[in-house]
C-alpha cells in the first residue's frame, strides 16, 4: 500500500476533494440523504453543479449516482417509500418548494434514460409531446421546434423524409437521439443524462458524446455513466460516488489524473468496481 | 440417448391426448358451423313439388320433406318407408304435413302447372290456378295466360299498396300524434277549469271532421285494393278465392330451371334478411331482428367502453393498491361469474322501476300511467348488458394498461406532463389494442345474450324500429326484437314449429354470422392499433 496517496494532494483551485470551488451553480446539493424504506441510498452529499458544463457522476453499480441524478428533477416523487432529507436548490430555489410546480420543474431540467423510451407516436409527435403539453398548439410553433430540436439533437437530416413514422422503427442510437432531441423541445436549461449511452453501439455512442460537446455551450448537462473513458472524454467535472457517499468531486482532468483519494484512483485505475 | 427416448415415450401418450382433444374441438367447432350453414342456407331452396295418391283416396300436392323407415312391432326396420310431405294449405283443409307410407302411395308425378304462393296470412299455398275474378266478372281463366295475367296485377296491387302505405304514415300517423297532443292538452285544460275552453272544441271539431274523411278515403281504397281474386284448386278439388291483394309472390316450382331457381333462393335469402316478419315471426323476414341486435350492441359498446376504461385507469393507475383495490376487484371477477338473468332482474329493478319511473314522472307525467321510460326499452337493455359485459372490460384493459413498460410513463413524466396527461396521451393510447381486445369480448358476449334482456325490453314483435325519421330520430325507449329471441320464439313458440324449422337455423346462421361480422371489424381495427404500436415491446 502506498501511504502516499492516502493523504490528499494539495491543489490551489479546489478546496476540499468535494470541493471544486464553484460559483454561480446551478444546482446546490446541501447535506443531501435519501432512504428506500429503511435502506439508505445516499448519505449526506454535498454538491455544487456548475452552469454550462457537462458534469459526469461515476461510480460502481449501487453507488447511488442514478438516484442522485434523479433528485434534481424529483423523479424519486413517484417512487413509494421514499424520504428525502436536505436541500436542492435549483437557481437558488428549493427544488422541493411546496409553491413550486413539478411540471415546471421537469421542463427546465429535461431527463434522458439509459434505455430509450421514445412514445409509441410518429417521430414527429415525440418532439412535439413536451410543447404540447406545455400549451403550444400552433402547427407553425410545433414545425418549428420540432425542427430545431432535431437539428440540435443531430437527427434532422437522417428524419426529415419520415417524421411521420413511427419512432419505434429507428435504430436503438436514433431512439436514443430522439430522446434528447425530445428533450430538447421544451427549451430546457438543464439535461440530466442517465446512463445514455450504455445501451448503443461504439459508433452511435460516439454520435451522442459528439452532441453532448455540441450541447454544453448552451445547456447544463448532468450524466451518470460507467465508462470512465466516457466521463473523461466528455465532462468538465467528474464526481466519484462511491456507497451512497461523494467520495470526490473535481475538475475532470484533476480528477482522472491526480485524484486526492485513494478510493478514487483505485477506482479508476480498475482496482475495484 | 437412452434417456430423452425413455421421456419422449413417457410423453406421448399426454401429447396424444392433448392431440385428441383439440381434435375433438375443431371437428365439433366444424361440425357445427356446417350443420348450421347447410340446413340455414337449404331453408330458402325452391324444392320441386309432387302430385301424390293414395290407395286410401287421399291426393295432395306436397314437397318431399323426410324419409324414414318405418320400425315394426319387433322394432326392427322392416315394415317399409315412410315419406313426409309439407302440403301447405292450411285454409283449404290441408295439415301444413302428411307423413304417407310408401306402400299406400299408388302414384307421385310432377305436374308443371303446379304453383307455390306466397299470401300474407294463412301461410302458403300449393294449388292449380283456375281463374282470375272480380268480384263474379272472370277476368282470365286461361290456364297458359294466367300467371302472366296475374303477375301484371299484382304490380298494381303492389303501387296501390303503397299508397295506401303513404296514406296511413304521411297523413293519417301525423294526424294521430296530433289527436293525442290535442287530448293531452284537454286533459290539462280539464284540471284546471270543469268546462272545455271553447277553442279546443272546436278543434276537436275540426280534427276529428278531417280524421273521419281520410278514413273514408283510406277505406275506399282498400276496398278497391282487396276487390280481385285468384280462384285456385288443390288436389283433392278443393277450390278458393284468394284475394289478390295477400299474395306476396308465387312461381311454379317444377318449371324452375337451376339458374331460376338458384336467383329465387337469393331473393327469398335478401327477403329474408331485409323484410319484416309476418304471421308471428312464421314468415317474411327478421330485418327488425337484426337491427335491435345490432343497435343494441352498439348502445352497449358506446357505455360500456368508457366505463370499463374509466374503472380501470382507476384501479390500475390511480387506486391506492391496498385492501379496498382488492375488495373492488374481487366483486368485478364475481360479477363476471354471476349468470346473467341476475341483471336483467337487476336491469328490471333499477333502471326500468327505478330510474325510468322517475323519468317519467318527470318529464313524460302527462302520458302517465302509460310508461314511457318506466318501461323496458333498448336503452334499458343496452345498460343491463353494459353492466353484464362490464367485468370483461376492465379486467381487459387493466392487462393492457400494466402492459406499458415504467419507462415510457417516466418518459412523459419527465418532460414535465401531469400523471393525467401521461395517461391521457400515452399510456391511453398504447392500450388501445388492449381496450378494443376487451370490446371484442364485450360484444360476443353480448350479442348472444338473450335471458336479462327477455324482462328488460326484447319483444316477440316490436311494431317500431327504435331508430326512424322523426325527431330525435334514436328513439331508445322503445322495444326491440333481437335474434337470440327469435330463434327461440319461431322455434318453440310458433303455431307451427315444422314449418319454422328451417327457419330457426337460418336465423342461427344469421346470428352467428352477425357475431362474425361485429367481432372482424373490431379486430381489424385492433391490428391497425397495434401495427402502429409495433415494435415497442408490448
Amino acid at each position: 500500500m502506498d501511504a502516499n496517496s492516502l493523504t490528499p494532494k494539495a491543489r490551489p483551485a479546489r478546496l476540499s476533494a468535494t470541493d471544486p470551488g464553484i460559483t454561480d451553480p446551478v444546482f446546490s446539493v446541501r447535506g443531501l440523504n435519501l432512504h428506500y424504506g429503511s435502506a439508505q441510498a445516499l448519505h449526506g452529499v454535498h454538491m455544487d453543479i456548475p452552469r454550462h458544463c457537462v458534469t459526469a457522476l461515476i461510480g460502481p453499480s449501487g453507488c447511488g449516482k442514478s438516484t442522485l441524478i434523479r433528485c434534481f428533477n424529483r423523479m424519486n416523487d413517484l417512487v413509494e417509500n421514499v424520504r428525502i432529507e436536505g436541500l436542492i436548490t435549483f437557481d437558488g430555489r428549493p427544488i422541493d418548494d411546496p409553491l413550486l410546480d413539478v411540471s415546471e420543474l421537469r421542463r427546465q431540467v429535461g431527463m434522458v434514460f439509459q434505455k430509450s423510451n421514445p412514445f409509441p407516436k410518429s417521430i414527429y409527435e415525440n418532439v412535439a409531446y413536451g410543447p404540447r403539453i406545455h400549451g403550444i398548439s400552433r402547427r407553425a410553433d410545433l414545425d418549428a421546434i420540432v425542427e430545431r430540436s432535431l437539428r440540435s439533437a443531430a437527427l434532422w437530416d437522417e428524419t426529415k423524409d419520415r417524421l411521420n413514422d413511427n419512432a419505434t422503427g429507428l435504430s436503438g442510437g436514433q431512439q436514443q437521439r430522439l430522446c434528447i432531441a425530445r428533450a430538447l423541445a421544451v427549451d430546457p436549461e438543464v439535461i440530466l443524462l442517465d446512463e445514455p449511452c450504455s445501451a448503443l453501439d461504439p459508433i452511435s455512442t460516439a454520435r451522442v458524446e459528439e452532441l453532448i460537446q455540441e450541447l454544453k455551450g448552451r445547456y447544463t448537462l448532468i450524466i451518470v455513466t460507467h465508462s470512465m473513458q466516457q466521463a473523461s472524454r466528455v465532462s468538465d467535472y467528474t464526481a466519484f460516488l462511491y456507497l451512497g457517499r461523494l467520495v470526490e468531486y473535481g475538475p475532470t482532468e484533476q480528477l482522472f489524473l491526480n485524484p486526492m483519494c485513494r478510493q478514487t484512483e483505485d477506482y479508476i485505475t480498475g482496482r475495484f468496481g | 440417448m437412452a434417456r430423452s427416448e425413455a421421456t419422449r415415450s413417457k410423453r406421448r401418450p399426454m401429447l396424444e391426448l392433448c392431440n385428441m382433444a383439440l381434435a375433438i374441438c375443431i371437428l365439433l367447432v366444424v361440425g357445427l358451423v356446417t350443420l348450421i350453414s347447410v340446413e340455414g342456407l337449404r331453408a330458402f331452396w325452391p324444392n320441386r313439388v309432387e302430385l301424390v295418391e293414395c290407395h286410401d283416396g287421399r291426393k295432395f300436392f306436397g314437397e318431399l320433406k323426410d324419409e324414414k323407415p318405418i320400425r315394426g312391432a319387433d322394432g326392427r326396420e322392416t315394415a317399409g318407408v315412410e315419406l313426409r310431405y309439407r302440403t301447405c294449405n292450411r285454409d283449404l283443409g290441408g295439415d301444413g304435413f302428411v307423413w304417407v307410407r310408401e306402400d299406400n302411395i299408388v302414384r307421385r308425378s310432377e305436374p308443371a302447372e303446379l304453383q307455390w304462393m306466397e299470401r300474407s296470412a294463412w301461410g302458403p299455398l300449393l294449388v292449380r290456378f283456375k281463374a282470375l275474378q272480380r268480384g263474379t266478372e272472370v277476368l282470365e281463366q286461361d290456364a297458359a295466360k294466367l300467371p302472366t295475367a296475374l303477375e301484371a296485377l299484382l304490380h298494381t296491387k303492389n303501387d296501390e299498396r303503397a299508397e295506401l302505405r303513404r296514406m296511413e304514415e304521411e297523413r293519417l300517423a301525423p294526424l294521430n300524434d296530433r289527436l293525442e297532443a290535442l287530448r293531452l292538452r284537454e286533459v290539462k285544460a280539464a284540471r284546471s277549469a270543469p268546462a272545455l275552453p271553447t277553442e279546443l272544441a272546436v278543434e276537436r271539431a275540426q280534427m276529428g271532421a278531417l280524421h273521419a274523411e281520410l278514413l273514408e278515403q283510406v277505406r275506399v281504397r282498400r276496398v278497391r285494393h282487396d276487390s280481385e281474386t285468384l280462384l285456385v284448386e288443390d288436389a283433392a278439388g278443393h277450390t278458393k278465392a284468394v284475394v289478390i291483394s295477400s299474395i306476396l309472390g308465387f312461381h311454379a316450382p317444377n318449371q324452375l330451371g337451376q339458374w331460376e331457381r338458384l336467383g329465387l333462393h337469393a331473393a327469398r335469402m335478401w327477403e329474408f334478411l331485409s323484410a319484416q316478419p309476418r304471421e308471428s315471426n312464421t314468415e317474411g323476414g327478421v330485418f327488425p331482428a337484426i337491427f335491435g341486435t345490432v343497435l343494441m350492441v352498439f348502445l352497449m359498446t358506446l357505455v360500456v367502453v368508457p366505463l370499463g376504461v374509466v374503472s380501470a385507469v382507476w384501479l390500475k393507475e390511480y387506486a391506492r393498491q391496498g385492501v379496498l383495490t382488492r375488495l373492488v376487484r374481487i366483486c368485478v371477477n364475481n360479477l363476471a361469474g354471476t349468470p346473467s338473468i341476475v341483471f336483467g332482474v337487476f336491469g328490471l329493478g333499477f333502471f326500468v322501476y327505478v330510474l325510468g319511473g322517475q323519468i317519467d314522472s318527470l318529464f313524460y307525467s302527462d302520458a302517465l300511467p302509460t310508461p314511457t321510460f318506466g318501461t323496458g326499452g333498448v336503452l334499458w337493455a343496452s345498460l343491463t348488458l353494459a353492466l353484464l359485459t362490464l367485468p370483461v372490460v376492465i379486467v381487459a384493459v387493466e392487462e393492457g394498461l400494466a402492459a406499458v413498460p415504467r419507462a415510457v410513463r417516466e418518459g412523459s413524466l419527465a418532460l414535465g406532463a401531469t400523471r393525467f396527461e401521461t395517461i391521457r396521451r400515452v399510456v391511453l393510447p398504447a392500450s388501445l389494442p388492449a381496450i378494443l381486445t376487451g370490446t371484442i369480448l364485450a360484444i360476443g358476449r353480448a350479442a348472444g345474450e338473450v335471458a336479462p334482456l327477455m324482462v328488460v325490453g326484447m319483444v316477440k314483435l316490436a311494431p317500431d324500429l327504435a331508430v326512424d325519421g322523426t325527431a330525435p330520430f334514436l328513439h331508445a325507449e322503445r322495444k326491440f326484437m333481437h335474434l337470440g329471441f327469435h330463434i327461440y320464439d319461431v322455434g318453440f313458440q310458433s303455431p307451427d314449429v315444422e314449418a319454422t324449422k328451417p327457419l330457426v337455423f337460418a336465423t342461427t346462421l344469421l346470428l352467428i354470422v352477425l357475431v362474425l361480422l361485429l367481432n372482424i371489424v373490431a379486430i381489424r381495427l385492433r391490428n391497425k392499433a397495434r401495427r402502429r404500436y409495433a415494435g415497442t415491446g408490448f
